[in-house]
């Protein structure tokens, strides 16, 4: 089964028209801008930065809940 | 600076940045949900009738699909990493509510859309035909069960329900699953926003096979085309309006600010009417500079309490009722907003006591403060606002996109009716304003589906969480400047997406259909 796909998959980026193959270079280089620069560089996860346990980021989001008003 | 921690300006850009992706983002989805749905219903069209015509058009519309699909996939993403750097005390504090529904949502796209996928795209003449529609309507389902994971997400932001805050952790905990998947919000969510979005394609069918006809190029495939998107679109429409009912009804319950600020309405009235158009402009007279008063204003008696309550004299409450307290139709007594700032203030010390009683371990008074804060949960939210004002959302983005929305969706049902009988008749070419209608009528499904969009979440402000966490709260403390670069290279990105997109889309139609 997952043979079958993979042939199918194969198959058909091997075979794509000139406007498919723009369509999956425009889809790789978002997907890297998207994964990359994005994710990894510009908006990386304030918590997960930051803190390593579940303990440590109850206690900063319980203070900033206490402490915002 | 640019780079400096500026409160106000931080969370703004940050509501800009979530806006515009947001809205991007929709611009891709709602023609993935309803076209794979008329690519399934003409591919069954041609596996049953062997009719080689339904597969030039599978083929076709499949095409277009594609493009769309390949150049919105993931673009929803950027929502979700937006949550992690610029909303961080929000994803914490929404915890599994949030995380559960996105989490299935991510599953079923991977396995179901990826496997079904490739088959219909690049299955042809390697699978059986039944094979190949099955991956079809497969394809079809998937979509649309991902797009009811993520409106479930959205509805409990709406309606938070079945879930208890846990004080120790300081999230909110799934206590009742099917609570959470089953609220009425979140129903009215999935239905209204699916039909809309076939709507749409709809739409965009007629648009396009219209400017074929324009053209006088595969007329015979345009008609069969706009016969069965009209169809498609006037049911799509119907069940649109009759979901569009029961949200309302759900949102006068649930949101009652949100449909006061959907009418302008400032008092409430029994036997409230319904405003057609208007507009809505300052007025120092009235109490709240948020507030706005509704000019030149063409209003239909008592429809306005039918639309919330099923009875034509039903109390609707306005913006001044809802902050000053009121009782609603079926009873319920809702408090003033300053009661709930103080009910909400109540909560938030009580949360600080708990956790100041735990560090002593004092047991009695973590137990007491635990009460407190149980008691005054539902109105957490309010002790964050510094005045009943921040409680209003802005009136006229809200009031102008409810109308702009509902203007359209009467215009498609027009445009189906039409488009269905001269079509029918043959004779759709021969009256050159509805080809050029149906034209425009595709940037304005576009535009109807995005007034929904602001309908319901501008109208939600000031809140992230209905009652519970307002959007000052939910901000991560970041330099505001990295949101404003970030905001224009999402904005450089999307652009070029949605050009790219336009582009090969313009030239694959214009190339026509295979015969």
């Amino acid at each position: 089964m997952l043979k079958c796909l993979w042939n199918i998959y194969r198959d058909g980026f091997s075979h794509l028209p000139r406007w498919g193959k723009m369509l999956m270079i425009i889809v790789v280089a978002k997907l890297f801008v998207l994964f990359f620069v994005f994710k990894f560089l510009l908006m990386p996860d304030y918590l997960n930065n930051r803190y390593t346990t579940d303990e440590e980021k109850s206690k900063h989001v319980l203070n900033e809940l206490i402490t915002k008003p | 600076m640019l780079f400096e921690l500026n409160s106000a300006s931080l969370i703004e850009w940050s509501r800009w940045q979530f806006a515009m992706t947001a809205i991007y983002h929709y611009m891709f989805v709602p023609l993935t949900l309803g076209l794979s749905f008329l690519l399934a219903v003409m591919e069954t069209m041609w596996v049953r009738t062997g009719k080689e015509e339904w597969l030039h058009a599978t083929k076709f519309w499949m095409k277009l699909f594609g493009i769309n699909f390949a150049i919105g996939i993931a673009t929803g993403l950027i929502l979700e990493f937006q949550f992690g750097s610029n909303w961080s005390n929000y994803s914490w504090f929404v915890g599994d509510i949030f995380g559960a529904p996105l989490a299935i949502e991510g599953l079923f796209a991977f396995f179901l859309e990826a496997t079904f996928f490739a088959v219909m795209f690049f299955g042809w003449n390697k699978v059986s035909r039944r094979f190949h529609l099955t991956a079809t309507w497969l394809v079809f389902v998937g979509a649309n069960i991902s797009a009811l994971w993520i409106l479930v997400a959205n509805a409990w932001m709406q309606n938070p329900v079945g879930m208890e805050f846990n004080p120790l952790t300081a999230r909110n905990e799934m206590d009742d699953f099917w609570a959470v998947l089953f609220s009425p919000t979140a129903m009215n969510k999935f239905f209204h926003t699916v039909t809309s979005a076939y709507t749409l394609s709809a739409c965009f069918v007629i648009g396009v096979s219209s400017w074929f006809i324009l053209k006088k190029r595969h007329l015979e495939f345009a008609r069969k085309s706009i016969l069965l998107a009209s169809v498609f679109g006037f049911l799509s429409i119907l069940l649109t309006i009759f979901t569009g009912d029961t949200s309302a009804r759900d949102v006068t319950r649930t949101q009652p600010m949100k449909l006061a600020a959907m009418e302008g309405l400032n008092r409430g009235q029994e036997g409230a009417a319904l405003t057609i158009i208007g507009f809505p402009v300052k007025d120092a007279a009235l109490p709240s500079g948020r507030m706005r008063s509704v000019e030149y204003g063409i209003a239909v008696p008592k429809v306005l309490s039918f639309l919330g309550y099923h009875d034509f004299n039903a109390f609707i409450p306005g913006i001044e009722d809802i902050v000053n307290g009121y009782t609603s139709h079926d009873g319920k007594v809702y408090p003033s907003i300053p009661q709930r700032m103080a009910n909400g203030r109540l909560a938030i010390e009580a949360l600080k006591t708990y956790k100041t009683a735990l560090e002593k371990n004092n047991g009695l008074l973590a137990q007491e403060a635990l009460e407190t804060l149980r008691e005054n949960y539902p109105d957490f939210g309010y002790g964050y606002l510094s005045s009943p004002d921040e409680a209003i959302p802005p009136v006229v983005p809200v009031f102008y996109s409810f109308r702009i929305m509902v203007g359209l969706g009467l215009l498609f049902v027009l445009l189906f009716v039409v488009s269905w009988w001269y079509a029918k008749k043959r004779k759709f070419h021969k009256f050159r304003i509805i080809p050029y209608l149906a034209i425009a009528c595709v940037p304005l499904a576009y535009v109807a589906s995005q007034c929904g969009w602001i309908v319901a979440e501008v109208g939600r402000q000031p809140w992230v969480v209905q009652d519970l966490m307002p959007t000052n709260v939910a901000i991560t403390r970041i330099a505001s400047g990295w949101v404003i670069t970030t905001f224009w290279m999402f904005a450089l990105l999307f652009t070029l997406l949605l050009i790219a997109e336009l582009s090969i889309m313009f030239s694959q139609i214009r190339k026509g259909v295979k015969e």
